[in-house]
């Protein structure tokens, strides 16, 4: 065994789990599906004295449906997304995401609150997420609040998540029909993180369009000026307008490149 | 004693087996497996959950066990290698892997037959890049590859004959 000694507690509901979490005197941390967590703790980067175990907590593995929404449950794992156990609200994008995350033998564990709540930059639903305005609902020892993606992920594993606060589900507005999607990712090796990552959604009927761009250094960013310009048509404006917004991030001269092409693809695809 | 070091009962499936134990909440599956099971076709490589070596199937899909705790699979369903003995699929990926060269020195095979088993269940006829994206979970530092994809390919296509046979 790798990880230094810790006390476990298994919640029975999302109250139990948060007055454990509240009344842990040292470091406690929320355990979801353990794929980031997990080799956190085997290498020792995250040292913590009690861990509280989401796993037996049915209600945070459920969709929900209402008309201009879909609720995920926080413990739902990428890859029910992906084989398409629960609705979609989202025109395909969430299966296609969720299927290009890590390796199968990690889609199966890891889950969609896990990777929020962690807010790690490359990971893929940041962005995704951010590109279909979830929100994100949240239960804590004050009560429950919920939040748009934009306000909760502040940072690189930075979020306002409370010490005792967890995730308990994630809203996706159900997209317009009409809405067309466009991603790219680029990574070393099939299944690593990405090296950069962009999502578009373009809707010419609604006339509304998002781009966001990830695995930066930092959360995901918008790039609002290269939405309307592809949502203007005007695509020789379009390249300028990307290179323009993201270099308001200080990137190198090659950062900036790969991003700007992502960027680019994803919005190409969009149109296409 | 601290409260770390106080074992938490788990109760769980192994192989069909019902399995009640005692351990420390940082126990990975992997170590409960080998150490107190003595199932050692887990192989532990990286135990950081990137190397693929220690891949098991928890309640029918494939995991990593390396990046699992033992306490938190109570009422799992586990499966190892050692459990898919007389599965007839199985025993074709072997076949396959014996006759294509699929492995050598060994220390990834189990990972990769169980990455095999859990392909061949959800792609029934895989092209040698859905093979490859497959496997992509598990390393290999011996056959560069080729020799897997190829055992795969084989063991996909003659459990596929082996259906329509049975389906004729």
């Amino acid at each position: 065994m790798k990880p230094a000694p810790f006390a476990y507690h298994r919640a029975r509901s999302v109250e139990d789990a948060v007055s454990a979490l509240a009344n842990c005197s040292g470091t406690a941390q929320a355990l979801a599906g353990g794929q980031s967590l997990v080799p956190m703790l085997n290498l020792r980067l995250v040292l913590v004295d009690l861990v509280v175990d989401l796993g037996a907590i049915a209600a945070l593995k459920v969709a929900s449906e209402t008309p201009s929404s879909i609720r995920y449950g926080a413990l739902l794992p990428h890859v029910a997304f992906e084989e398409r156990r629960v609705p979609d609200a989202s025109n395909g994008l969430m299966p296609l995401v969720a299927a290009h995350i890590a390796y199968r033998a990690v889609r199966t564990r890891g889950t969609i609150g896990g990777a929020i709540a962690l807010a790690d930059p490359a990971a893929d639903w940041l962005t995704a997420m951010l590109a279909l305005e979830a929100q994100i609902a949240l239960i804590g020892s004050n009560g429950r609040r919920t939040m748009p993606i934009a306000d909760f992920v502040t940072g690189p594993y930075s979020t306002t998540l409370g010490p005792a606060e967890l995730i308990e589900a994630v809203e996706v507005p159900r997209r317009a029909a009409t809405e067309r999607w466009g991603r790219c990712k680029v990574v070393r090796k099939t299944g690593e993180y990405a090296e950069s990552m962009a999502i578009a959604v373009i809707d010419r009927t609604r006339r509304t369009a998002r781009v966001v761009v990830g695995a930066l250094d930092g959360a995901p960013v918008l790039l609002p000026g290269a939405a309307l310009a592809a949502l203007a048509d005007r695509s020789g404006d379009v390249q300028e307008i990307v290179r323009s917004e993201l270099a308001a991030s200080a990137f190198t001269p090659a950062q900036l490149e790969l991003h700007s092409n992502v960027a680019l693809r994803a919005i190409k695809h969009a149109c296409a | 004693m601290k409260m770390g070091d106080m074992k938490i009962p788990v109760a769980l499936t192994v192989n069909g087996e019902d399995v009640a134990a005692d351990v420390e909440p940082r126990t990975s599956l992997a170590d409960f497996l080998r150490e107190q099971l003595r199932l050692t076709a887990i192989h532990l490589g990286c135990e950081h959950g990137v190397c693929g070596a220690c891949t098991v199937l928890i309640d029918g899909t494939p995991a990593r066990s390396c990046i699992a705790l033992a306490v938190a699979l109570e009422g799992a369903d586990v499966r190892t290698l050692e459990g898919l003995a007389a599965d007839p699929v199985m025993r074709t990926i072997k076949d396959a892997f014996h006759q294509e060269h699929g492995l050598q020195c060994g220390f990834c095979t189990p990972g990769m037959l169980i990455t095999a088993w859990d392909l061949i269940k959800i792609m029934p006829d895989p092209d040698a890049a859905a093979v490859r994206v497959a496997i992509s979970g598990n390393l290999c530092r011996c056959t560069g590859y080729q020799g897997i994809v190829r055992s795969i390919l084989r063991a996909a296509g003659e459990v596929r004959t082996c259906r329509q046979r049975e389906g004729a």
